[in-house]
C-alpha cells in the first residue's frame, strides 16, 4: 500500500511515549514528504523546538499537540475570507487563473454551484477560448450547477472580448456574481500571462475585480511558489483555491506560498463532485495533516 | 521577490565553493552534500530518492580516486552528473511496437497531467513516422474529454474512434476493446487509449483502468506526470505501478520552471524508463527522453557534452582557420558570412543552442525573444546578392541595393542595415581578432541580430569568456562554445540562499 502523510504521522505518534531523538528526524522526514519544502520544514521544526526544549518531560502526544500549534498558528495569520460583495449593476467579479490542468474549469463548476446554492445569481464567462472544447466544459458544469454562461461568439476569439461581455451582460441582467473562467497558462510563458493582464484591464473598464482566484494543484511540489509570485505579479491573484486534496497530496507547498506572497487560500476542493468545494479553515486543514 | 535558486543554481553555489579548493576534507564534502541534498528537496525529488542520492555522492567523493585527482571539484561534478545520469536511465529509451499490428498505447496518469493533449501529439508523433494510428475516447469521466479529444484528433489529422459522448456515459472497458477492434478491421498500425485521469488512492478507478489494459492486452502502458509535481510522485507513481504496472513515463509540461525533481524521482523508484518529454501544448512540442540531456538540464551546468559533440561534428577545423585568416587579412566577405551562419544553423536552431549554453536559466526570457527569422531574412538578402557583391559590398549602390530587397523581399533599409551591420561586425571581429577585449556591445553587431522594438534589447546581453588564447582570438564563433557564460547585465546575480 501507498505512502500516506496520514499514516507517517500516526506511526510517528502512535501512544504517548518519551520523545526520541529518532522522532525530530522522523518529523523531519514527514514535513518534507508533505511537500513544506526545506525551507518551511526547518523553520517549523525550530518553532516546534522552541516550544518543546523549555518543558522538561516531552511525549509524543505533546509534540503532536505542539506541531499543530505551530502550524496552525503560522496559516491563522491569513484572512481565507472572500470578498464578494455586490450591489445592482455592479456584480462581484471573479478571474479565475492557473496553470494547465490544475482544475480551474471544475472549480468553477463547484464554485458557481456552492455560490448559487446560497441564493446569489451567478453568471459564468468561457474565456478559455484556447483549449479543444474547454467551453463544452464548462457548460456542463454550469448546467450542472443550473447557473447561466456566455460563451465566445466564434472558436478562438478573444478571451478579453468574452470576458467583458460576460461582465456586460451580468450588468444588464442582474447578476449578482461573474466568475470568469480562463486558459491554463505556464508562468513562464510571458506573452500569456500579459494576455491575463489585459482580461483584467478590459474588465476593470467596466466594473472592478472583486478577486482574482490563483488555482494551484495539491500535488504540486515546490513550483506551486514560482507560479503563485508570477500569477501575483501579473494578474494581481488575491486568493488561493487549493485542488486535488482528496489524493494523497497534502499540499505542503501552501504555508511557503502564503508567507511568500501574503495571498490566503480561500477555497479547498476535495473531488470530482460538484459539491466537493469547501471555504478554507486553519484547523481543519491541520487536522487532515496530523490525523 | 527572491525566491528560492533553481536546482543547478543551488548546486552551482553549492559547488561552486569547491571549485576554489584544492582538496577535499570529508567536512568539505559534508557541507557540499547538504547543499546538494537541499537543492534537490527543492527540486521536488522525493526524499527516499534524496537520501540514496546524496549517500552515493559522499561515499564517491570521498574515496580516494577524487582526492587524488587534479581537479577534485571538477569530479564531484562529475560524480553528481554521472549519478543522476544513472537514476535518469542511462540510455535513451524507444517506443516498442507490436510484431502484429496493431500496436496498443494505453495511457493512464492523473487528473490534469496532460494526458489528453499528449495523446493528441503522440498521433501526431506516429503518424510523421509513417504509422496509421487511432485515438480511443475512454475518458467518458471529465465533462466533455470526448469532445476535446476529438478536436485534436482533428488537428493531428489522424482518426478518432469515440463512440460514446462520455460525460459520465458509457463504459470504457468496453470502448477500448472496441476501439482496437476498429484498428484491426480498419488496418490502423497503432491504437493510442486515452483514459480518464485518476487519483492514485482511488482503487475503483484503479480497478477500471486495470480493466482497460486487460481487455486490450497494451504493447506500451504510459504513464503521464505533470513535471511540476511534487513528493506525491513517489506516491502516486507507485500506486499506478502496482495499479496498472505501466511500461513508460510521459514528461509533460517541460516547457515551464518546473526544476523536474520529478524525473528523479519516478526512475529512483519504479525503475520505468522515461520515454517522452512533453514541452508545449502545440501538437509538435515532443520530444524524445534523453537522460543525460535532463541530469544536465537539471545541474544546468549546459548542456555541454551535447553541444561540445555538436560543434565538433560541424565546424571543420580548416573553414574555421580559413575564416580566421580572412578576418584578419581584412578579406572577410559576405560570402564567408553566410557560409559561417549556415555552419551555425547546422547545429540546430539559435534558441536550442542558446538554451544549452551553462548559465542560460537566467536568460531564458531573451532566448524566447529571438527572433529564429532573422538569420533566415538575412540569409535571403546575401542570397540575392551576386558572386560579386558578395565578394565587395563597395559595388552596392542604390540600384543594386533595390534589386536586392525585391529578390530577398525585405526592404531596402534592411538591406542597407544589413550591409552596415556587416561591416562593423567585420571590423569588431578584427579587432578581437587583434586580441583587444570584446566589448558589451559586440554581440549586437553581429548582422542577423538586428535589433527589434519588442524585443528585450540584446546589448544587455555581454558574453564573458576564458581569457582569449591564441586560437580563440582567431575564431570569433567559437566563443558560443563551452568554457564561457552568458551573463545578463540586467539580472543581478542572486546571492546563494
Amino acid at each position: 500500500m501507498a505512502w500516506s502523510l496520514s499514516k507517517a504521522f500516526k506511526s510517528l505518534f502512535a501512544g504517548a511515549r518519551q520523545v526520541e531523538p529518532q522522532d525530530w528526524e522522523n518529523l523531519e522526514d514527514t514535513l518534507l514528504q508533505a511537500d513544506f519544502g526545506p525551507r518551511v520544514t526547518d523553520e517549523v521544526i525550530e518553532a516546534v523546538h522552541a516550544i518543546a526544549d523549555v518543558s522538561a518531560t516531552l511525549d509524543t502526544d505533546d509534540l503532536r499537540r505542539i506541531l499543530g500549534e505551530v502550524l496552525e498558528e503560522r496559516l491563522d495569520a491569513f484572512d481565507p475570507t472572500l470578498s464578494l460583495a455586490s450591489e445592482p449593476g455592479k456584480p462581484a467579479v471573479v478571474l479565475v487563473v492557473g496553470v494547465n490542468g490544475v482544475g480551474k474549469t471544475t472549480t468553477i463548476g463547484k464554485f458557481a454551484k456552492f455560490i448559487a446554492t446560497r441564493g446569489k445569481r451567478v453568471l459564468v464567462g468561457a474565456a478559455d477560448t484556447f483549449r479543444a472544447a474547454a467551453v463544452d466544459q464548462l457548460a456542463t458544469w454550469a448546467e450542472r450547477a443550473g447557473v447561466d454562461i456566455v460563451k465566445p461568439q466564434q472558436d478562438g476569439q478573444d478571451p478579453a472580448a468574452v470576458a467583458f461581455q460576460t461582465v456586460e451582460r451580468a450588468v444588464t441582467d442582474g447578476h449578482e456574481i461573474v466568475i470568469i473562467d480562463t486558459a491554463g497558462r505556464l508562468h513562464t510563458k510571458s506573452g500569456l500571462m500579459d494576455e491575463l493582464a489585459k482580461i483584467k484591464r478590459v474588465v476593470e473598464k467596466s466594473v472592478p475585480i472583486a478577486e482574482v482566484l490563483l488555482v494551484l494543484d495539491a500535488t504540486t511540489g515546490q513550483n506551486g511558489l514560482n507560479q503563485a509570485e508570477a500569477f501575483l505579479e501579473q494578474a494581481g491573484v488575491t486568493g488561493l483555491v487549493l485542488t486535488k486534496l482528496d489524493g494523497s497530496a497534502r499540499g505542503g507547498f501552501v504555508f511557503a506560498v502564503q508567507e511568500l506572497t501574503g495571498i490566503p487560500v480561500k477555497l479547498v476542493g476535495q473531488g470530482e463532485g460538484i459539491d466537493d468545494l469547501t471555504g478554507f479553515t486553519p484547523h481543519v486543514f491541520v487536522r487532515q495533516l496530523l490525523d | 521577490m527572491v525566491v528560492f535558486g533553481t536546482l543547478s543554481e543551488k548546486l552551482t553555489s553549492a559547488l561552486s565553493s569547491l571549485r576554489t579548493k584544492g582538496k577535499l576534507s570529508a567536512a568539505d564534502v559534508d557541507g557540499t552534500v547538504r547543499e546538494i541534498r537541499r537543492a534537490l528537496l527543492d527540486a521536488d525529488v522525493s526524499l527516499d530518492v534524496v537520501k540514496s542520492f546524496t549517500g552515493k555522492i559522499r561515499d564517491r567523493a570521498l574515496s580516494d580516486d577524487v582526492n587524488k585527482a587534479l581537479n577534485p571539484a571538477q569530479q564531484v561534478v562529475q560524480i553528481v552528473n554521472e549519478e543522476l545520469v544513472e537514476i535518469l536511465g542511462g540510455a535513451q529509451s524507444q517506443l516498442s511496437f507490436a510484431k502484429k499490428p496493431p500496436t496498443v498505447i494505453m495511457l493512464a496518469g492523473l487528473q490534469g497531467s496532460g494526458k489528453t493533449t499528449f495523446a493528441g501529439k503522440l498521433a501526431k508523433y506516429l503518424k510523421s513516422q509513417g504509422h496509421t494510428p487511432v485515438l480511443v475516447a475512454c475518458d467518458l469521466q471529465r465533462p466533455n474529454a470526448v469532445t476535446q479529444l476529438t478536436v485534436i484528433a482533428e488537428q493531428a489529422g489522424v482518426q478518432i474512434f469515440a463512440p460514446e459522448p462520455g460525460n459520465g456515459k458509457g463504459n470504457p472497458v468496453a470502448v477500448a476493446k472496441d476501439g482496437v477492434k476498429y484498428a484491426k478491421q480498419k488496418l490502423y498500425d497503432t491504437v493510442i487509449i486515452d483514459t480518464a485521469g485518476r487519483l492514485g488512492v482511488d482503487e475503483d478507478l484503479m480497478r477500471e483502468a486495470r480493466s482497460v489494459r486487460d481487455a486490450t492486452s497494451p504493447d506500451e502502458v504510459l504513464f503521464v506526470l505533470d513535471a511540476m509535481i511534487g513528493q506525491d510522485a513517489v506516491v502516486t507513481a507507485k500506486a499506478f505501478q502496482d495499479g496498472v504496472d505501466f511500461t513508460g513515463v510521459v514528461l509533460t509540461k517541460l516547457d515551464g520552471d518546473a526544476r523536474g525533481g520529478a524525473a528523479l524521482s519516478v526512475r529512483g523508484l519504479t525503475d520505468r524508463p522515461i520515454v517522452f518529454a512533453s514541452t508545449g501544448e502545440s501538437l509538435d512540442a515532443l520530444e524524445p527522453f534523453y537522460p543525460d540531456r535532463m541530469a544536465s538540464r537539471i545541474l544546468d551546468l549546459g548542456d555541454i557534452l551535447t553541444l561540445i559533440e555538436q560543434a565538433q561534428k560541424n565546424f571543420d577545423e580548416d573553414d574555421a582557420n580559413k575564416v580566421a585568416e580572412k578576418i584578419q587579412s581584412n578579406t572577410f566577405t559576405l560570402q564567408d558570412f553566410l557560409e559561417q551562419l549556415q555552419q551555425v544553423r547546422k547545429m540546430g536552431s539559435m534558441k536550442g543552442l542558446l538554451g544549452m549554453m551553462p548559465g542560460a536559466g537566467k536568460m531564458r526570457e531573451q532566448i524566447d525573444n529571438f527572433d529564429e527569422k532573422d538569420i533566415d531574412r538575412t540569409e535571403a538578402i546575401i542570397r540575392s546578392m551576386t558572386p560579386a557583391e558578395r565578394e565587395t559590398p563597395k559595388l552596392l549602390n542604390g540600384s543594386r541595393r533595390l534589386r536586392i530587397a525585391k529578390g530577398s523581399g525585405m526592404t531596402v533599409t534592411d538591406v542597407n542595415q544589413l550591409v552596415i551591420r556587416f561591416e562593423s561586425a567585420a571590423k569588431m571581429m578584427k579587432t578581437v581578432a587583434k586580441g583587444v577585449p570584446q566589448t558589451s556591445r559586440a554581440w549586437d553587431r553581429f548582422p542577423g541580430h538586428a535589433p527589434r522594438a519588442k524585443r528585450s534589447p540584446p546589448k544587455r546581453l555581454r558574453v564573458r569568456g576564458t581569457p582569449p588564447n591564441a586560437r580563440q582570438r582567431t575564431r570569433p564563433f567559437n566563443r558560443l562554445l563551452p568554457g564561457m557564460e552568458i551573463v545578463s547585465d540586467s539580472v543581478p546575480n542572486r546571492p546563494p540562499k
